[in-house]
This record gives structure tokens, sequence and C-alpha cells, in this order.
């Protein structure tokens, strides 16, 4: 009988870890495997509440996060692969023709 | 400390270490394949919480599909670890300094104030896995049948986008 | 309503088109005359006003079937203040049955004409363009007259009064920028001022009337009125009697305020007609004789209407005897003959008053209409003269009409570019009696019509005039000595310039080339004439001095009460007949015995100062001038000059409002207030929008990592708010 809380803090873990990820790292590459593990951090916390909670709206939400995220990934992916042919680079510094 | 718990403990850590690993790793293959790692360990504890089918897509999905893809990529674009000259020198301290920060609140708010009550089933006392399934295609077709829907044209739409976002175009080459 | 809930109604739910058909063609000719000949639009206002006519009968068989009965008909409300209430209210009754007749019925009569007449008056004064705008007026006037007649309150009635002097202005002006012979001025202009601000005295009087009415009376509605009568104090009535006579001295053209009626000649011909001598010009008598159980309850007020009514007959007849102008001895001789209906119904005549009026509608139009078409032969004659001056070779003389007038048109512009014209050089008045003479052969059909009004009028057995002056006469020898007296001497002197007037146009020699070459008008202008001219001869027919002939008393007398039918009286009818003979043979010894030559003084000159008085119209205007317009145009002055400009201008407004205005607009405000205040705030705001916009332009390096730093900036503060609210 594993409590909830434990699930809930080890998805809390794995989301900081994401969120360091993002910030931290320059790769472009690595920034978005941050976020997949972001990603996966919730679906973890969705699916341990849905056992709680006895109910499968938990698990059918997680697989509609999944394809989302196979498609958010597709797109993504190939956004990173046009910087790399325009900038010869995946560093994300590269990209900073925004700043105002 | 009973098994379950001893169980949950070892995964808990494989899992943190290897999102560790993926997040130190100079090396961006090395970076994958820890967060495959990570994924399976994830799909693991899908399964201890008795939601075999989202486990089973976790491992093909995620750590197959959009793995490969990641490492297809790196492939492409080459493994090679960028150069240490950081142009933000207060990112690093602030970033974890806030990182930390949002674990806390997150923790803090999550176990004390939406804390949920109960205990995770164990996966004996679950419904059988066959059962389970059955019940989730049923849920996913009659009452989620649009959001699916949905969901089909989104990734269509994403393909599309992707093969138009890489597909280099002859007439700007010449 | 209520009164008519018992009888059977009839037709009476067209009364309120009485006023839409002229509006609906006025409406048609406004809108899209700009693409209608000249006959379309002529043919639009004149059905107009014939369907109103047509709608005139139909009423009229209405009421004869309900005995004269007054009918009323609501179209709409109009207010309702308290406990006073009105609307527009049809009433048709005897008296408004009568009145609608002849406004539409002549009135229709005058528009055919007009068609004929306006045709060649835009060509002759060259602006072809105002023939449309002609005809809407005419339509304007016949609604405004309706509402008028048809009124069943006198605020309904003022309405209409009002209207119709509005018209009767726009139409005095029609030709605002000429004058009398059409050379550019403003007199016509001032004529139609004139008018205009005559009319008002009266209006002012009408008004006052109306207040007093309805601070006695409670309210405004004929009937209400009426029934009251005996409850209200004498005085009060002949307070609004007199006040109501003062209106009439101004629209009906009496004695103090009649001097805007002959300057209002200035009008085309068709409107002298219709406005300035059948219909609008009555609509004083239609007031006192709609008024009647006012009047006839103060006997004093009566006898004042009816000395002011003979003085007046009196007086603008002797002037126009002594006038040259064909027009202006028809103007004074319509101004006389409202005398006599005033005076009538002054006595409480009021059948007698509203016979004159009918008549005189009849052969007034009839004789202004013919002395319109004798202008327009003169005016003829005048351009074939022209015309064969200026072309030796003499093909003009049977040139084809529209030849004529292209050469007309072309020769006025000419004319009026080069200054100086040889047929021209000397100013050309074709209304001049003067110049004429003769033209009975060659006008021949006009001739007889102006025959048959000038026997009408001069009050010969059995024409109409007779009849009904002769009816005015024998009420006045019963009640007013005074008023008879002066009446008998005024219809001698009708008949005198009635005669004067025959004798220099028609018979004699031409004394004019324009004479000589005039020329008879076409059909679509003798025809109406000769139709008015049947009416002129036997309109007499309506109302005979025999037992069962007194057909319009007996008509009128459901509305007016009971009215005495007096029979033939042939002492008063025999003098005022041989007064009249006597009266055109002592025309004749002078103006025909021995033409009129050319270059002649007037026989009458013989007079002296009675005639140069006669002549220059008793110096009126010269007195008005003297009492009222120059001590007015003083007092205006000095308000102007000391007042206005020295006072307010100079001092108030340019010392005291701009100085000050000045001191504190560039001292307070602009110094201190914006400068120092407004400006430097807003300054301020900019320079530190500015220093701060610099500040903040430096968070936007451009880095995605710090973007997203700073949305987990947001994500940890929004969570600390989360676990400390």
């Amino acid at each position: 009988m594993i409590p909830v809380d434990y699930y809930i803090i080890l998805s809390a873990i794995l989301f900081t870890i994401g969120v360091l990820g993002v910030l931290v790292r320059r790769n472009a590459l690595i920034i978005f495997m941050s976020i997949e593990l972001m990603l996966n951090a919730a679906n973890l916390a969705i699916v341990a509440f849905g056992s709680v909670f006895e109910s499968f709206s938990g698990q059918i939400f997680v697989f509609f996060v999944i394809a989302v995220a196979a498609a958010e990934v597709a797109v993504g992916l190939a956004l990173i692969v046009e910087i790399f042919r325009s900038k010869r680079s995946i560093d994300v510094d590269q990209v900073s023709s925004l700043k105002g | 400390m009973t098994l379950d718990l001893a169980l949950f403990l070892l995964l808990a850590l494989i899992a943190i270490a290897s999102a560790l690993g993926m997040l130190i790793s100079r090396n961006t293959v090395y970076s994958a394949l820890y967060l495959v790692l990570n994924f399976v360990t994830v799909a693991v504890f899908y399964l201890l919480l008795s939601a075999p089918f989202i486990a089973m897509v976790q491992i093909t999905v995620y750590a197959g599909a959009i793995m490969v893809l990641f490492l297809f990529v790196i492939m492409l674009l080459g493994a090679e670890g960028l150069p240490k000259s950081e142009v933000l020198p207060w990112q690093k301290p602030l970033a974890i300094g806030l990182s930390v920060l949002l674990f806390a609140e997150a923790a803090y708010l999550l176990v004390t104030k939406s804390r949920p009550v109960g205990n995770v089933l164990p996966p004996a006392e679950a419904v059988n896995a066959t059962e389970n399934l059955q019940q989730l295609g049923i849920a996913l077709f009659r009452d989620y049948l649009l959001p699916f829907e949905v969901v089909s044209i989104l990734l269509l739409v994403a393909m599309v986008g992707a093969i138009v976002l890489t597909k280099k175009e002859r007439k700007a080459r010449q | 309503m209520h009164l008519s809930e018992s009888v059977n109604t009839g037709f009476l739910f067209l009364a309120p088109w009485l006023v839409f058909f002229p509006v609906i063609g006025l409406l048609i000719n406004t809108l899209f005359g700009h693409k209608f000949s000249e006959r379309m639009i002529g043919a639009v206002a004149s059905l107009a006003s014939g369907a109103a006519f047509v709608v005139s009968v139909l009423l009229y068989v209405t009421v004869s079937g309900a005995h004269g009965e007054a009918m009323r008909w609501q179209l709409a409300e109009w207010m309702h203040i308290g406990t006073l209430s009105l609307d527009w209210t049809f009433r048709v009754d005897s008296l408004s049955t009568t009145m609608m007749l002849v406004v539409s019925g002549v009135g229709t009569l005058i528009h055919i004409y007009a068609i004929g007449y306006m045709h060649e008056d835009v060509r002759f004064k060259n602006d072809v363009g105002r023939f449309r705008r002609f005809f809407v007026f005419l339509n304007l006037f016949i609604a405004a007259m309706m509402v008028l007649i048809t009124g069943d309150s006198y605020l309904m009635l003022f309405v209409g009064w009002e209207g119709v002097g509005l018209c009767s202005f726009l139409l005095v002006g029609f030709w605002y920028e000429l004058d009398l012979l059409a050379r550019p001025s403003w007199s016509n202009s001032f004529a139609a001022v004139k008018a205009f601000v005559a009319n008002r005295v009266g209006d002012f009087g009408f008004l006052i009337a109306t207040f007093i009415m309805f601070w006695a009376f409670g309210s405004l509605q004929f009937d209400k009125v009426f029934q009251q009568v005996p409850t209200v104090a004498p005085g009060v009535i002949i307070a609004i009697t007199l006040f109501f006579l003062l209106g009439v001295t101004g629209k009906s053209a009496q004695v103090p305020l009649y001097v805007w009626l002959p300057d209002a000649m200035a009008g085309p011909t068709p409107v002298s007609a219709l406005i300035h001598a059948a219909t609008m010009v009555t609509a004083g008598v239609y007031l006192v004789a709609r008024s009647a159980p006012l009047y006839s309850s103060v006997p004093e007020a009566q006898n004042i209407v009816a000395l002011v009514g003979a003085v007046t007959a009196l007086f603008a007849a002797t002037i126009a005897a002594g006038q040259f102008d064909i027009k202006k001895v028809l103007a004074y001789s319509t101004i006389s003959q409202l005398g006599f209906m005033v005076a009538a119904v002054g006595m409480g005549a009021y059948v007698a008053g509203i016979f004159h009026l009918v008549t005189h509608a009849f052969f007034k139009a009839l004789l202004f209409l013919s002395a319109g078409s004798v202008i327009l032969g003169m005016e003829r004659g005048h351009h074939h003269a022209a015309h064969a001056n200026h072309d030796n070779h003499g093909k003009g003389k049977k040139g084809k009409r529209k030849e004529e007038r292209h050469d007309a048109r072309a020769e006025r512009s000419h004319s009026d570019s080069e200054g100086a014209d040889e047929a021209h050089g000397e100013v050309f008045d074709p209304g001049d009696m003067r110049n004429m003479g003769g033209l009975r052969k060659t006008m021949p059909v006009t001739f007889w019509v102006y025959m048959a009004g000038m026997v009408a009028l001069s009050g010969i057995p059995p024409f109409s005039g007779f009849w009904s002056k002769d009816e005015i006469l024998l009420d006045a020898s019963m009640h007013n000595q005074a008023a008879y007296w002066l009446l008998t001497i005024a219809a001698f002197f009708t008949a005198f310039y009635m005669g004067r007037q025959i004798w220099m146009v028609f018979f004699g020699e031409a004394r004019h080339e324009a004479a000589a070459r005039a020329e008879e008008s076409p059909k679509v202008i003798t025809v109406p004439l000769i139709i008015l001219a049947a009416l002129a001869v036997l309109g007499g027919a309506l109302n005979l001095p025999f037992e069962g002939f007194h057909n319009l008393g007996h008509w009128l007398e459901a509305t007016l009460g009971e009215v005495e039918s007096l029979p033939l009286n042939l002492q008063v009818a025999g003098i005022s007949t041989l007064l009249a003979l006597l009266a055109i043979l002592i025309s004749w010894l002078m103006y025909a015995r021995k033409p009129f030559a050319k270059d002649q003084t007037d026989p009458l000159a013989s007079l002296g100062l009675f005639f140069k008085g006669m002549n220059n119209k008793w110096w009126m205007d010269e007195l008005y001038h003297l009492l009222f317009i120059n001590p007015y145009i003083k007092i205006s002055y000095f308000i102007a000059e000391v007042i206005d400009w020295r006072f307010w201008h100079d001092w108030f407004h340019e010392k005291v409002i701009m100085g000050t205005y000045n001191w504190i607009s560039f001292t307070g405000l602009n110094e201190y207030a914006d400068q120092k205040g407004i400006d430097a705030f807003a300054n301020g705001l900019g320079t530190w929008t500015q220093s701060l916009a610099g500040t903040l332009r430096k968070v936007q390096n451009g880095f995605v990592r710090s973007y997203a730093l700073s949305i987990l900036l947001g994500v940890v503060l929004i969570l600390g708010y989360l676990i400390f609210k």
C-alpha cells in the first residue's frame, strides 16, 4: 500500500529536473527532451490520482497527452532541424534575433 | 517496509537518477538513452498503478517512437557537445534556486492543500488487464469519441507540418 | 366626430384629401419635376387642384344631404397640454364647403391658365427653370388655404392663415431679383417683404385675440367657444373681436394695413388673381363670418368693423380711379371690394358678405387673368415690334412662335449685355394703360371676357356683382347709414374706374406700337377665362333677392344661424344702378368720346390736388414712411450703431470680455497653467516613460532561456500566492 503522496513527490522531482534542463542546457535537443520529461512527470501524477479515485478518466487523459506529445515532437524536431539548417548550430543562444 | 514500498523506492531512485543523467550528460546520445531508461521506469510505475494500457503506450510511443525519432535527429545533426561559453552568467544559479523553490512549493501544495485521500490500489487488487483494456476502449470510443477524432486530425496536421518544415525547396536551392 | 355620429357621414372621410391632393401634387413636382415637360408639370399641379375640387363637390353633396349640419373628421392629435387639447380636425359645414368650392374651383381654373401664362412669362424673363417652382408654390397655397378653411379651431385656422401668408410671400417675390418691368432690382423682394411685414402686424392681432380667447374661454375650438359666448363679459369679446379685426385688416388689406396689396402685384398675374384677389385676401372675411356668434354679441365691435370696411371701400376706390397700371387699378379695386365684404360681415350680413366673396372671386379672378392676358398680348406685340425694327425685311411678323421666342430671348440677352438696344432703348411697361388702346380688335376674346368682368364688378344688373353688392347696400341701408353712403359712393367710383379702364385699354386707337401689334392669347389661357366669364355673369343666381331663390342664404343658415332673407328693395337697387350707369357715362365722356390720345394728360387731372392724391395713393406710403418706417429705421440705427456696436461691441465685447479673456488666456492659462503646469507634467511623463522603456528594454535580450526563466519566476510567484493566500 503506497500512499499517493509518494507518487506526487516523485512526479514533482521529475518535473523540477525537467525545468532545470530547460533552463540550464543550451542544446536544443536536450531542452526538448526535458520538456518530454516534464510531460511524463505530469502524466505520472495524473495516473496516480486516477488510481486513487478509481477512475478511467485519468488514463484517458494521459492517452491524449501522449498523442499530443507525439505530434509536438514531430513538429518540434522538424523545427530544430530547420533551425540547424539555417544557423548551423543547435545552440538556442544563437537564436536570439527576438531581442528588443 | 513492505515489498511494494521497496519496489517503489527502487524504481523512484532509478527514475530520478536517469533524469539527472539526462540533465547532466555532455553527450546528447547519452542523454537520450538516459531518458529512454526514465520512460521505461515510468511505464513500470503505470503497471504498478494498474494502468497496463498506458504502460504499453508509454513504452511503444515514448520509449519507442519518440525517442527513436530523437536519436535519428541527433545522428542527423551531430551529437557533439557545445562549447562551454556561458553568455548568461546569472542563468544557472537563478535557475537552480528557482527550481528548488518551485519543487518546495509544488510539493507543499500537492501534499497539504489538494491532498487526495487514500492509497494507490495495489496491482493485485485491481481488475485484470483484459477487463481494464475493454473498459478503457469502451470509455474512449463512447464518451471521448470526439476528442479522439480531434486528436487524430491533430496528428495528421502535425505530420503535414513536419513534412512541410523539413522539406527542402528545390527552387530556393537552385 | 361626435357631432356627426347621428347623421350619415357620406364622403366625409375624404376631407383630409383636400390637403393631401395638393401636397401630393407639389411633392411629385418637387421630386420628379426636373424630368417633366412644362405641360406635364402643369398637368400634375392642375390635377392635384382639380382633385381637391372633386373632393369639395363630394363634400358638398354630403353636407347638403345633412342639411348643412357641421361635420368633423379628426385626422390627428396635435397636442395635449393640461386642459388644452388640440387636434387636427377637419370641419365640414356649409360655410367651409362654400369656401372650398370657390378656392379649389377658381384655383383649378387659374392653375390651367397659369400653364399658358407662365410658359410665356418665364421666357420673357429668361429663366425657364422657374416654371416648376411656380406650380409647387401654387399647390402649396391650395393646401394651406384648405387647412385654413377646414380648420376646426382658431389655431388650425391660424396654421392655414400663416401658410397662405408664406405662399403669398414666396409668390410675390417670385421674380425676386427683378422689378415690375423685369429690370434687375430688388423691388419685387421689397414688395414681398412689405406684404409679409404688414401681415405680421395683423397676425400679431390675431395671436393676441387667440390668447385672450384661450384665457377667457379655455378653448380654441369653434363650437366650444361659441357655446360660452353668453357667459363671457362683453368687454372681453370686444377685445377679442377687435384684435381679430387687426388680423383681418392685415390679411384682407383693409385700412390701415392695406398698403401691401398693391405692391403685391409684383407677383405673376395668376398669383394676383388667385391669392391677392379671389382667395387668400378673403380669409379675413371668412374669419369674421366664422366668428359670427362672437361678433353678433357685440354691436360696438360690429360697427367698427363695418366702418373700417366702408372707409376702405371708398378710400381704395378713389385711388383706383387715379392709377395708370392695369393691375394696380384692379389691386385697389380688390381692396375696395374687400371693404364691401368686411363692411357686410361687420353689419351682421354674413350671407351678403360671403355671397359677395363668391361672386368677387369669379369676376375679380376673371379681371386679373384677363389683365394678364392683355399684358402678355402687349409683350408679344412689343417683341413683334422689336423684331420688325431689327429686320426690315419683315419676315419676323409672320414667323412661327418658336422662332419668335428664340429671338425674344436672344434679344433680351443681347440687350442685357450691350446695355442699350434700339428697340428696347425706352423701358417698355406692358402694364401701363397709357400704352394700350384699341385692343378690342387685336384681342377680341380677352375684350369680351373683360367686358363681362367689368359689368359684373360695376354692378350692372343682372350680372353677378349687382346682386351681391346690392344685398350689401340693402343691409347697410337698414343697419348703418354712414356705411351705406360710403359704400354707395364707393360703388359709383367702382363703376367709374372700371369704365375708365375699359375705354383706355380696349377702345380708341393704339397709343404704342406694341398695342398695335398685340396678339390674342392661346386657348389654354382663354378657355379658363371664358369659364370664369360665364360664372361672373351667372354667379348672381346663387342668391337672388326673390322669394324661393335665397339658395346661398338657406345653405349658410345651418352654419351662420338664422339669416334674414331680404326682398329686392327697388330704391336701393335703383340708386346704385343709376349711379353705376352714370359713372360709366361720365367715364365715356372723359375717355371715349374723344379717345384718349398718346401723351395726353389724364382728364381727371383737372381736379388738381384731388387727382394727384388719387394717383399718388393719397401719399399713404409716404405717410407710413414718415410715421413708422423712418422712426423705426432711426431707432434701429441707434440700436445698431450706438447700443450694439459702440456699447456692446466696442466697449463691452472688445474691452471687457476680450480684454479679460486675453489676460486670462495669455497670462493665466497659457503661461502658468499650460506651460508650467500641463506641459511640464506631460513632458515629464514622456521623459519618464522613455527612461523606463530604456531600462526595461534590456530585459528583452532575445535569449529563449531567459524568457523561460521569467515564466518560471511567474509560476513560483503564483504558487507562493496560492500558499499564502
